[in-house]
């Protein structure tokens, strides 16, 4: 293998490890308070104006039934169209939907390219004359890979100008944020170029994830996709350690969050939880609290009349 | 400064006052109130501006003891820096920790935010009341004073912020200048939540430092922990209270108007805010009419501290927040109670039912309802005969935030209404999208200073407006009396205050109470004109 391929294996094992990490953090910290806000799309038949299983009489008593359908329509709206910022912020969504999409395309070449990668490991050839379904595939990496490329970049390219034209945008834009877009337009531009120029039918990509997966040396890249292969391999390294990683989050932010309404049952799973971080120590430092005590014995002692 | 100029760094400004709201700029108010101005926010007596700092924006509201030398700021600033690092600890804040992560980290600054928060958009958009900036001050100085490196990257990553006195005094203010009632958080594209991060705040400043409002720490939980309600109403007082207010109640209404108390084993156990006690007694006899008249099996309770539904920690402090809610627990499970109902008060709704959640354990993990689904039962399954024209007047409805936002209680209250009042209507908007009444997470208790001025002329700005806007400009004639039911008790006190404020009794005969006064004034059993509209103001 050659150092261009070292690097794109550093960068993925970084972004995953990165990732997972991040997700850990979120995922093992303490079980906390309720702290849901409506609308909460799982609320079967009372999403839609807000309402929760707290509106029935003796509500402890009945059955919950919980709309699933709903919420992944509703995770779908998010993911794929961006529906939050629509509803609040259309100047926004103008162009974080087609960064957000163009991302997912881009994506979807990656997973392709490998797709195709896999298959040429075999005897089968990914070319525009290769077959239906080969063809099929050959045309579908290049129209991901171009619509994917030209929305991103143009996204991006949106965003930052969003970001420095706007006066209370620029106010809360940081280097960190102008660099970020930069780099996607970058890596668009570039990866854009590479194709039109020198690998139009994407087949020397396709070669280059063979050679990954397959853990050969690849063979002569141009410079053009040398500097692709750079550019794409840091940006995916890049992406995880920043708030770009918010898609990791998100679940979270949603799920453990905001959509969070499952009730604390007498002897449940989750009591035993709650009463053991009854156990934690308080360490809070004001008058009113000892901070030596546990979280149990500071909420429960009697506050002495003075 | 002018208001445009202020960023986010300059919290750390070496000035007097970084911000001086000028009313001139504050959004008109509808019709009748297109000419009405505002005088300016009144300045605070020298004897506080010499004790308390008001550093952000000239307005007091949380009495932030200003330092006598510098070594004391010093050494507050260090104390502030150790109380951010118990914020981010798995034992000292695992109540709020992993919400508090999420909504720290993964804040993209879009500022869509701030649209949706009625005090930056009623302020004129005054910088320093954007959702966004008081956030971003917390996550710049985590970024910056706590993350591993955060100093050396900090200019790249935009955590370009210097932690002074100036700093946490102002951030202590600012924390103050938020309802939390998490309508940016609704239209956050992330689910970041810049009220749950003003909540954690105020926490610090609490939990670590003592720094809270007097009306919500020394004269609110403190005073219930210590005499029973925030009220001051001590259970022998609230006997005597009691006594006269089931006699008024019963000549009021020529109905049975009983007030049980520590009836062990009845099916329900009502918790009132105290202040309904007090400045809203006919609230207390509503609930005790209607649920005679239904035949229900219920109680209050006399012990200490579970007769007052109150909680003010839930807006400052977790921990008194937490003793104040297993008081209650304790009182619902020493009566054996079937379920504890909740009365009109939004916070002890959500206190109680929302994070109580997950503080009522074992055997004190007593079922609780909201009174929106009793009455909703009474009212409409017919326990209680009603007669619909009495309540022929236009009635609309404010929607509590900790009831509607944050809980999700939405239809019942409106079931109610639709059944009772003929010409009820809507807000713009309502239900889980309302503007908080800006007497929120305390806010309506604070009558301290000049913050009451600034509470009636900014934070309850946009209640003032949807109020106006939901009677039509004939309605709105001093000839016709109009109602805004609003089922809390902060709310109404704020709406009260409002009302006050811009006298629109005498300009506009809108009168505000809760929803069991609207019940009560249509039985057909009771005597009729239980809304007395000159004496409800």
């Amino acid at each position: 293998m050659v150092a261009i391929q070292y690097l794109t294996i550093i960068s993925v094992v970084v972004a995953f490890a990165a990732m997972i990490i991040k997700a850990l953090r979120y995922a093992t910290a303490p079980q906390s308070m309720r702290w849901e806000l409506y609308p909460v799309p799982h609320e079967k038949g009372k999403a839609e104006y807000g309402g929760s299983y707290l509106e029935e009489l003796n509500w402890w008593t009945k059955p919950r039934h919980k709309d699933l359908f709903n919420e992944l329509k509703e995770m779908a709206a998010e993911v794929i169209l961006l529906k939050g910022v629509f509803n609040h912020n259309k100047r926004a969504w103008c162009s974080s939907w087609p960064f957000h999409f163009g991302l997912y395309l881009c994506i979807g070449w990656l997973v392709l390219l490998l797709v195709g990668a896999i298959a040429e490991s075999t005897d089968v050839r990914v070319t525009a004359y290769g077959g239906t379904v080969w063809q099929v595939l050959y045309y579908l990496t290049a129209g991901f890979g171009y619509a994917g490329l030209v929305l991103s970049g143009v996204g991006a390219l949106g965003l930052l100008i969003w970001r420095s034209s706007d006066a209370a945008m620029r106010k809360f834009s940081s280097p960190i944020d102008y660099f970020n877009l930069v780099f996607f337009v970058v890596v668009a531009v570039v990866t854009l170029a590479a194709h039109l120029t020198a690998d139009p039918g994407h087949a020397a990509m396709r070669s280059y994830v063979h050679a990954m997966i397959t853990l050969v040396p690849v063979r002569e890249v141009g410079t053009l996709l040398m500097l692709e292969i750079v550019l794409i391999s840091l940006l995916i390294m890049w992406i995880p350690l920043t708030r770009m990683s918010h898609f990791v989050a998100k679940y979270f932010l949603y799920h453990s969050v905001r959509w969070e309404d499952e009730p604390n049952k007498r002897g449940s799973k989750l009591e035993k939880v709650l009463l053991g971080q009854l156990g934690r120590k308080i360490g809070w430092g004001a008058p009113h609290i000892d901070s030596e005590k546990t979280w149990g014995e500071a909420v429960t002692e009697d506050i002495k009349h003075e | 400064m002018s208001n445009q100029d202020i960023k986010v760094k300059d919290i750390s400004r070496k000035t007097d006052q970084l911000f001086t709201l000028d009313t001139k700029e504050l959004p008109k108010l509808p019709y009748p109130y297109e000419d009405w101005e505002e005088p300016p926010i009144g300045d605070i007596s020298e004897t506080k501006q010499a004790k308390y700092e008001t550093n952000l924006d000239g307005i007091m509201n949380v009495q932030v003891p200003i330092p006598k030398t510098d070594a004391e700021k010093e050494q507050l600033v260090a104390k502030f820096l150790v109380g951010l690092r118990k914020l981010l600890s798995k034992d000292s804040n695992w109540t709020f920790l992993q919400p508090l992560m999420l909504s720290l980290d993964n804040c993209v600054k879009c500022n869509t935010c701030s649209d949706a928060c009625p005090i930056f958009e009623a302020s004129g958009r005054a910088e320093i009341y954007r959702p966004l900036f008081r956030s971003d001050i917390l996550r710049r100085l985590v970024n910056k004073y706590i993350r591993p490196g955060g100093k050396l990257t900090a200019k790249f990553t935009g955590a370009d912020i210097d932690l002074n006195w100036e700093t946490i005094s102002r951030l202590a203010q600012l924390a103050y200048r938020c309802t939390l009632c998490r309508r940016c958080a609704q239209t956050c594209p992330m689910g970041c939540d810049n009220g749950l991060l003003s909540r954690e705040i105020r926490k610090l400043f609490s939990q670590e430092m003592g720094i809270a409002p007097s009306e919500l720490h020394e004269d609110g939980t403190i005073k219930q922990l210590t005499t029973g309600s925030s009220t001051g109403i001590t259970p022998l007082a609230l006997a005597d209270l009691m006594e006269f207010t089931e006699e008024d109640g019963e000549e009021r209404t020529g109905m049975p108007c009983k007030i049980p108390f520590d009836k062990s084993g009845a099916d329900i156990l009502l918790i009132h805010n105290a202040g309904e006690f007090l400045s809203w007694p006919e609230n207390i006899q509503a609930f005790a009419v209607i649920f005679e008249a239904a035949g229900l099996s219920w109680t209050l309770s006399s012990d200490f501290v579970g007769y007052d539904s109150v909680n003010y920690g839930l807006f400052y402090d977790d921990t008194q927040y937490a003793r104040v809610t297993l008081k209650h627990a304790e009182t619902a499970r020493k009566l054996g109670v079937k379920k504890v109902v909740l009365g009109e008060c939004g916070h002890a709704h959500k206190a109680a039912m929302a994070i109580g959640d997950r503080i009522w354990l074992g055997e004190a993990n007593i079922p609780r309802e909201s009174c929106m689904v009793t009455l909703e039962d009474i009212v409409l399954n017919g326990k209680i005969k009603v007669d619909p024209e009495r309540n022929y007047f236009p009635v609309t409805v404010h929607d509590p935030c900790n009831i509607t936002r944050s809980m999700g209680i939405i239809e019942p209250q409106r079931r109610v209404l639709r059944k009772i009042c003929p010409q009820f209507r809507e807000m713009t908007p309502h239900g889980v999208h309302n503007y908080c009444c800006g007497g929120g997470s305390g806010f309506a208790i604070m009558q301290s200073n000049n913050f009451p001025s600034w509470r009636s002329m900014v934070s309850g700005r946009k209640k003032m407006a949807q109020i106006l806007n939901a009677f039509t400009r004939e309605e709105l004639d001093p000839k016709v009396n109009k109602y805004v039911c609003a089922p809390c008790s902060n709310c109404k006190g704020q709406i009260r205050d409002l009302f006050n404020y811009y006298d629109i009794w005498e300009r506009c005969h809108i009168q505000y109470s809760g929803l069991v006064e609207l019940i009560v004034n249509c039985m057909t059993d009771a005597k009729e004109g239980f809304i007395d509209w000159e004496e409800f103001h």
